[in-house]
């Protein structure tokens, strides 16, 4: 049973399970770090999942089904924005909101596109991209997974080395200091949201080409989960993806042992056990954004 | 201000949800109408639901009658749905489909005793009784899923298959069980991994854990794959079609979701099940209170052979799979494994 885990298969395993806790995960990040809470993860997950689908159905092009996808995430983002940033919303509420509206308005397009309040029509997958040098590395030719690879170093870059990362982690710690010396602090919090959007809605691009089809609901509390990674990575991009792997691994470890003496009940719960002493024991103390969840009211004007 | 924004947004939602619940068919007055709640995969899972809303169709097409149908979301929701169809006095008969209607249902038929019920999968519990007004209709899957189990077992090549479940469960323990059997009777050095996809009914919708389930079984040796998973079972068919390996189908036929590396399926004649209880309500026959039983010698259960599997399933192991059928019906095989 434990020669399983040293294989090839369950790396790629692991890893295919982490794509989709990761990119809501990093998402989480440039939203929380700019100060802005955004539960509604799950929801953008969904909604992407479901028009990467339909883009990709109707135009049998899985290029244009991801721009689609994207283009929900950014939108839904953009409500969230709206109503957090500029309307000052609270962020808890909104996000809520924000869930059981891409809930319901799947659903409800899904009834009328596919006939069916469930399920979608099979659409293709990644499986017919190649790139050509790429495809030769075992693991690299998957081309979401080599995406997630340069989008974590990339963030990890930009957080740190960048201007724009600098403002983020300043609106997020002290937005009244960076409002002070000029930056604008709503203009940074939005360009933190909105790129969780696009992130979040890539995430349900993965889920949508994955299964092949949308099925309703099929986040299945990814969302959330990404956050909790995020929380356990400390709000940042490496500590995000670390936690996720570590989800990954764990549900990857929970369908290798299926099917042995163990029984399914327990190895079920083996991912979120391992959640709770990673938290509890390992982790030590995770501190947020000063100012994540407050929006900013401008006292000088 | 931003209170209105939010309570807008939730409202919003709501409406969104509670109108993609209900579906409408055309009403005209005086025919007979039924209502029928879907199980947790709901339409278009190209299996178990989609079977029964074939049941639906023919029965508008060929008896002329109207209905109407739900697909309740998780959890309580099931209830409520069963009720809303009970409560409109244009709706005779009700189906809940799946297992998982059992108690609601029999709740509901005590209920409203002037309304007729149909549960399929009903799971029948040998110390109550089924209310009048109810019938239930069982499938003897064992024995579909013992044949199928030994088509399996003899077409192997790598002496391993495997077996993915949706919500783990009595019912899909018999799947289980009487395909193992199936596979042991024909081939007793044959590995079987056995893989779940949960505990709860959404177990039996999420492709994505199938697809990795799968995955893992091919990985580690087996090259046939049968599953009761529902629309969990999409994602078995992806991953074989992924690693160019055969996977089996249940309850419809479902070559068409992987042509070419679908073996063959187990197929629940749902839809005829469902047709036979609207004719009999039609012409004022139907009767509950008891259990109605589909097996391999009414056609109830039986395994696709025809003209696009013909290639995947060899002459002898097609001959050797009649034979047990015609065993199954004499009683000479246990389709359990005890």
């Amino acid at each position: 049973m434990i020669e399983n885990i040293f294989t090839y298969a369950f790396l790629l395993q692991t890893l295919r399970i982490s794509v989709p806790y990761f990119l809501p995960s990093l998402g989480a990040a440039y939203s929380e770090k700019g100060g802005v809470v955004n539960i509604g993860l799950e929801g953008i997950l969904l909604t992407g999942a479901f028009f990467t689908t339909l883009g990709t159905y109707y135009t049998q092009n899985i290029w244009i089904g991801i721009l689609c996808g994207l283009t929900a995430g950014f939108l839904i983002a953009l409500i969230h924005g709206i109503a957090t940033i500029t309307f000052k919303a609270d962020q808890i509420v909104s996000g809520i909101a924000l869930n059981l509206f891409a809930l319901g308005l799947t659903k409800f397009l899904c009834r009328i596109i596919f006939n069916s309040s469930s399920n979608s029509a099979r659409i293709p997958g990644l499986e017919t991209v190649n790139i050509p040098l790429l495809s030769s590395i075992p693991i690299l030719n998957n081309i979401f997974i080599t995406f997630c690879i340069i989008l974590l170093i990339l963030s990890q870059i930009i957080f740190y080395r960048s201007k724009f990362g600098l403002r983020l982690r300043a609106v997020g710690e002290n937005p009244a200091a960076a409002d002070s010396l000029g930056i604008n602090v709503l203009r940074i919090r939005y360009a933190g949201v909105l790129i969780s959007g696009l992130l979040a809605g890539l995430g349900g691009a993965w889920l949508a080409f994955d299964q092949h089809s949308f099925t309703d609901g099929m986040s299945a509390g990814r969302g959330f989960i990404a956050l909790a990674a995020m929380i356990v990575g400390k709000w940042k991009p490496m500590g995000a993806a670390a936690a996720c792997l570590v989800f990954g691994f764990a549900e990857s470890i929970s369908i290798q042992f299926q099917g042995t003496a163990i029984p399914t009940q327990f190895i079920q719960m083996l991912p979120y056990i391992l959640t709770i002493i990673i938290l509890a024991g390992f982790i030590g103390k995770s501190t947020p954004p000063a100012a994540d969840g407050i929006p900013y009211e401008n006292t000088n004007k | 201000m931003k209170r209105t924004i939010i309570l807008s947004l939730i409202l919003l939602s709501a409406l969104f949800i509670s109108c993609s619940k209900k579906s409408v068919q055309t009403t005209e007055s005086g025919k007979l109408k039924v209502g029928l709640v879907f199980d947790v995969g709901g339409r278009g899972d190209k299996s178990f639901n989609d079977a029964a809303y074939r049941g639906l169709e023919k029965a508008k097409n060929e008896l002329g009658v109207d209905f109407e149908y739900i697909e309740p979301g998780p959890g309580a929701d099931r209830e409520a749905a069963l009720r809303q169809f009970a409560t409109r006095p244009d709706i005779k008969l009700i189906f809940g489909i799946g297992f998982i209607f059992t108690d609601e249902i029999t709740k509901m038929a005590q209920e409203f005793p002037n309304k007729d019920f149909a549960c399929v999968d009903y799971t029948y519990d040998q110390t109550k009784t089924i209310p009048p007004n109810l019938l239930a209709l069982e499938f003897k899957e064992d024995e579909g899923c013992f044949l199928v189990g030994a088509i399996a077992g003899l077409t192997t090549k790598t002496q391993a298959v495997g077996f993915v479940g949706g919500m783990e469960s009595p019912l899909i323990k018999k799947f289980e069980k009487s395909y193992e059997a199936g596979v042991k009777y024909v081939n007793p050095e044959c590995k079987v991994f056995i893989s779940y996809a949960g505990v709860t009914g959404d177990a039996f919708k999420n492709p994505g854990k199938g697809k990795e389930l799968a995955l893992g079984q091919y990985s580690q040796g087996a090259d046939i794959i049968f599953h009761a998973s529902g629309v969990t079972g999409l994602g078995v068919f992806e991953a074989a079609r992924e690693t160019k390996k055969l996977a089996i189908g249940v309850d419809s036929d479902q070559y068409n979701e992987a042509p070419g590396f679908i073996l063959t399926s187990m197929i629940k004649s749902v839809d005829v099940a469902v047709f036979d209880c609207i004719r009999q309500e039609k012409d004022g026959k139907f009767n509950g209170g008891k259990a109605e039983t589909f097996g391999l010698n009414s056609k109830g259960v039986d395994y696709i052979y025809n003209d696009k599997n013909n290639n995947l399933i060899s002459e002898g192991t097609r001959k050797r799979a009649e034979e047990i059928r015609e065993l199954i019906i004499a009683g000479k095989i246990a389709t359990f494994l005890k």
